[in-house]
Parts: C-alpha cells; structure tokens; sequence
C-alpha cells in the first residue's frame, strides 16, 4: 500500500473540503435564509449576521403569506402531501412493473428483447415539453387529467425506464448459475427470482428506487400543465411564492428546506442501507 | 445386473445467436449412462461437454433428441422437477449465505432435521477439508475453497444423478489426487451416479468408469480409460488422451520381401515383418495405402537398432525421463521410467515396436489397427 505524506494528505483534505463547501453552500445558504426576513435577504451587501426568525415557517404551517402589502392563502403543505403521494406512487408502481421487466431482459434473451427495452429508454431522450401536448389533449380525453392516477402514470415516463435499465444491470451481474444453483435444488423460476436474484440485486433496487425517487421528486413540468392546483406538487407550488408583490424569498427558503428534507432523509436512510448491501455483495467468485 | 439410468438419444444443441451464423455445440449425442457408474465428459475447451451437462440439468434447451433419466423424458421438464443436483465449474454459491447454510439448504427444503442435516454437513465437510470454513461467508474464502463447498453442496444432495462441471479445477495438485480417492469412495459407497466434465485426462481416468470423448460436439469414443488409451476409436482420441501426445506419422504403406514398409516421407522406411499382421489386415491396409501412424512415448524406445535420430532435448522428471528426437520424417518424444543419459546433438536410434504401433486411416483418422490386430 501506497503511504501519503503529510503534505499529500492535507492537499486532499483541503480539495475535499473545497468540493463539499462548494455543493453544500447553496443549500446552508437556503437553510440560513429560511430564518430571515425578506428585508434582510435583500439587504447589500449580504451579511450572516441576522436575528433568526421562524416566521417563515409559521407563514407556511399556517396557510397563510403575508407580505407587507397583501394576505394570501397557500396550500404548500398539500404541496408536500401531494408530492408525497406522486412520488411514493409512482416509484412504487414503476419498481413493480420495473423489477420484474428488469429481470425479464436481463436472463431471457428474445426476440425483440432489446428493441423493447431500448424503446423503453427512448421514453428518456424526448423532451418532456414535446409530449406534453398531445398528453394532455389524451389526458383530458380519458378523464384523467387532473388526477394522482393520471399523474402517477406520466411520471412513469421517469421512473419506469431509470428503474428498469439500472436493476437490469445487477440482475445481469448476478451469476446465472446462482440462481441455476437453486433450480437444480427443486424451485422453481418465481421462487428462484424472489429467494435469490431479488435479494442480492436489492442494493440495486434500492440505488434505483432512490434516484427514481429523486428525479419524481424533483419533476417540475409535467405536474404544471397536467395538475391543477390541488394536486400540484411542491416543486409546482413553490411559484406561490413568487405573488404580484414580490417574491417572497424567506418563505421559498423554509419551503425548499421543507421539501428537502423527506428525500434527504429517505437518502441517508437508504445510504446506509446500499453499503451494507454493497458489502454483503462480492457475488462474483 | 446394472440398469440404464440415463439415456442421451441423439442429443443436439445448436445456438442462433442474433445476426451471426449458427454454433453447433452437440452433435447428434447418444450415450447410456448405467446406474452407479461415474461417467466423465472429457475434450478440450468449447467441444460441446459443459453444453451437453447443462442440457441434462435443464438449464439449456434440447434443440434436438431426447433425455431420459430412470426413464422418464427429463428434456422438456423445469431444471427443477429433473432431480439431478449439479456443481457449478463458477461455484455459485449464495452469497448471503455461509457455507454450512449453503450445503445445508437443499436438504432444508427436503426437510431434513437439523441433527441429522448438520451430521451430513458436517461429514461432507471432513471429506472435502473445509470443516473449518463452515461459517464463513463465499466472499471471505479461497476459490479453492468455494469450489469445494460447491462440490460439497452438490454431493450432499440426494439426486438421481450428480452432475460435475470441472469439480476441481481450482484445487492444487496435491489435494486434488487426495479428494479424486475420497470422492470416488464417496460416489461409489453411496451408489450415486455421477457425470464429470472434465479437461484433466489424470481427473478422468482417476474417477471415472467409462470416459466420453468429445470434441468439436461429437461423441468420438465412448469406453473405459483403459480402452480408450489402449484402443483409441480415431486419431484425435489417439492424440488427444495420454501426456505426452502420441507420436504420429504420415507414411504409405507397401508389401515387399515379405516385409509390410512404411514410407515416412522419402527417406525413412519403418520395415515390419508380414507376419506380424493378419492377411485381411495386411489386404486391408494396401487398399487404404495411406495410413498415420502412432506411437505412444512410452513405447517408443531408444536402442542401437532402428531409426536414426539426432535428441534435441533430454529432460528429468524425477521419476521419467522424455527425450525429444528430430529425423527425417519429423520429430518424436520417448518416456522411459529410467534416467537416460543421452545428451543434446547426440544421435541415438529409435525403434517402434510393432505391439505398440496404432495405424490410423490417414483420410477420415479412423483406427486401423492397434499392435498388428485389427481396430
């Protein structure tokens, strides 16, 4: 093993150190400006000195925005549920139909098999814009515009491929002779799929799930045109904040901390979990 | 009075592969395995015979024939429903799962009782030396070790056939020929029936009661090592079973003096007395004219009669010693159990006895004759 001197070890702190302020920032930034006021966001030149207020959070606990010229209710924490409910939904439902597909393309080579899967991954080149259109003529058609499960099935477009192409890859690097292995024992393909290849591809159902989380989470345009405000979620909801007054920055602040906060959580819980799955792992001989 | 156990009717697996030419691996494949018996597959890499075993397990399809095993049609059944256990040349074992689990797990869902299971895995454990493993995870032992448990897993089944994939091609030398005796023992105490895939000529013959010799998807000799050595069925069983090669020649074959000559090209001419070989053989033999001829190292011998031959190298085994020999026809390899102290640039003289000479038909390399009796 390669032994580091000093120097060489505090150069690598110090570009690590360098790298982390720099993503982290903009989010201490928000989380600071949660605590402020409009006036002192505003301010010039920036400071980091304030009095801390939680008023923002009030304003969004309460329903309520109030500017200095103008009162308004705003519906952010039905924003979050909503996102919530998207999010989990459509994950859930693409990791059911995902998984499966995944495995399917993975150790049954057919006919047409890949043209399927990358026709599936084509879902991701399009740009979303150039979709939505005939989406939501075909939406308001089926009487499903406007509805979680309307929603939940465009956000497929998503999570589905993402799902798919990614846990393929792990049932691919899983040994065939494993799960042969168990066959020869006397079970069958279903028990064989969920006894053996599920569980040693879950670090990388997990890895996917989170990410296809992450970018339901994250999706902005097909929930502006094809929800209306009831079932917006926060990413959508977040342009309340910008009213005819003014942009009010501190409640944007406490609502993006808010918004956060449910997929940080949910990665540093699944964080844990990849490594302890990634070390179980060494499923090659 | 032994039984048919397994039967392998003409048995053909071609490949389709997308946009390329197809890839036949097994070629009209007939073969009886008996009941009790050890049978190895052996042939070089991508002959066919890691194909043929994951047919007979089920986990490729039959593109044509039939597999019966206790004659029952296993071809179209689910690897599952074949009950055949089978060790994987990649081991394959579960990786959450320690060794002991891995071993035990058949045998679980057969609902084994623990004291009995642990008892059984305990005993597979001693017979392979990795009791001391038991608990370990796959990720975190040797790969000679994996490929024992795998074989482990494997023989501890109660299977109606135990398939082997190159069970211990990742073991050193010396543990393997200890664990060839063991798992011999093993096979034949319980009465398994076993079919062994195989490179290792030494694993083959070891194990084995009758060796399947494959190569390029077809079957080209089906018997005991012994036969096989001794009476090889072509000339690619000729060559390719013993260590060092066979020797071989292309020669013409003419009747002159009451001599049977062969033509080693135009300057060497290996004399046989007629008598030597029966009249039909000799008939047989002028009407094919062109025959190969092969000799076995150890029957070729170094002496003061017979051809001349200039060593080109003299090695010491410890226990053998091969001296390689360049003459006019080519090149021959003598083993002799004596230390030989021929040197480099020496010219010694060869001699081919004619109770050794293997005579192949030089057209399609089928066997002629072996020591002056017909093939």
């Amino acid at each position: 093993m390669r032994h580091h001197t000093v120097l060489e070890t505090w150069l690598r702190g110090l570009a690590i150190a360098v790298i982390v302020l720099f993503f982290m920032f903009p989010i201490f930034w928000i989380v600071l400006m949660s605590f402020q006021t409009n006036e002192t966001i505003l301010r010039s030149p920036p400071s980091m000195a304030f009095v801390p207020t939680i008023s923002n959070y009030e304003a969004i606990f309460a329903g309520r925005l109030d500017s200095n010229v103008a009162s308004m209710d705003i519906k952010f924490l039905g924003n979050l549920g909503n996102s919530i409910i998207l999010s989990v939904g459509s994950v859930a439902v693409a990791l059911l139909l995902g998984v499966p597909a995944a495995y399917a393309f993975a150790r049954h080579k057919f006919r047409g098999s890949e043209d399927i899967a990358f026709t599936l991954l084509s879902f991701r080149f399009a740009p979303p814009l150039l979709v939505l259109l005939p989406l939501t003529t075909y939406f308001q058609a089926l009487g499903i515009a406007d509805t979680y499960f309307g929603l939940i099935w465009v956000y497929q477009l998503i999570c589905l491929p993402l799902i798919l192409w990614i846990v393929r890859g792990y049932f691919e690097d899983i040994p065939a002779d494993i799960e042969h292995a168990y066959r020869t024992a006397g079970h069958g393909w279903f028990a064989t799929f969920r006894k053996i290849a599920l569980p040693l591809a879950m670090p990388g159902i997990a890895a996917a799930g989170l990410l296809a989380f992450i970018f339901a989470w994250n999706n902005f345009i097909f929930a502006l045109v094809l929800a209306s405000a009831d079932k917006q979620p926060v990413t959508v909801g977040a342009l309340a904040f910008v009213t005819a007054s003014g942009i009010q920055y501190g409640q944007i602040a406490a609502a993006v901390v808010l918004s956060i906060a449910p997929t940080l959580m949910l990665a540093l819980y699944a964080q844990r979990y990849l490594v302890e799955g990634l070390s179980l792992g060494a499923v090659k001989g | 009075m032994s039984n048919v156990l397994l039967k392998l009717d003409s048995v053909s697996k071609t490949y389709r592969p997308l946009r390329r030419d197809p890839v036949h691996a097994v070629r009209h494949f007939s073969l009886d395995v008996q009941d009790g018996q050890i049978v190895a597959l052996l042939g070089s890499s991508g002959c066919g015979k890691t194909s043929m075993l994951r047919m007979i397990a089920g986990f490729e399809t039959v593109t044509n024939g039939a597999i019966e095993l206790k004659g029952r049609a296993i071809h179209t059944l689910p690897p599952a429903k074949r009950n055949v256990a089978m060790a994987f040349e990649g081991y394959s074992l579960y990786p959450p799962l320690t060794v002991h689990e891995n071993m035990a797990l058949a045998l679980k869902s057969q609902g084994v009782g623990r004291v009995e299971l642990d008892e059984q895995v305990n005993s597979i454990a001693r017979l392979l030396e990795i009791e001391n493993i038991l608990n370990k995870y796959p990720s975190s032992i040797s790969a000679g070790q994996q490929q024992r448990a795998s074989l482990g897993r494997a023989l501890i089944r109660r299977a109606d056939l135990h398939l082997l994939d190159e069970p211990m091609g990742q073991l050193e030398p010396q543990l393997r020929a200890v664990l060839r005796g063991r798992i011999k023992h093993f096979i034949k105490e319980r009465q398994l029936t076993a079919i062994l895939v195989t490179h290792d000529q030494t694993e083959a013959n070891a194990l084995a009661d009758r060796i399947a010799v494959m190569e390029d998807g077809n079957l080209q000799q089906f018997d005991t090592p012994e036969t096989i050595k001794a009476r090889p069925a072509n000339l690619f069983t000729g060559t390719f079973i013993g260590e060092p090669p066979m020797n071989i020649f292309h020669s013409e074959v003419e009747l002159n003096d009451q001599f049977l000559k062969f033509h080693l090209g135009t300057d060497v001419v290996l004399r046989f007395p007629e008598s030597a070989f029966s009249a039909d053989l000799r008939d047989q033999l002028l009407n094919v004219r062109k025959v190969t001829l092969g000799v076995r190292p150890y029957a070729v011998r170094l002496s003061d009669v017979g051809v001349s031959a200039e060593v080109y190298a003299n090695q010491w085994l410890g226990d053998q010693s091969h001296v390689a020999a360049r003459f006019a026809a080519g090149s021959v390899i003598s083993v002799s159990h004596d230390r030989v102290s021929t040197k480099e640039g020496e010219t010694v003289c060869i001699e081919f006895p004619v109770t050794d000479l293997h005579i192949f038909d030089t057209r399609d390399g089928s066997a002629i004759s072996h020591g002056g009796k017909p093939a």
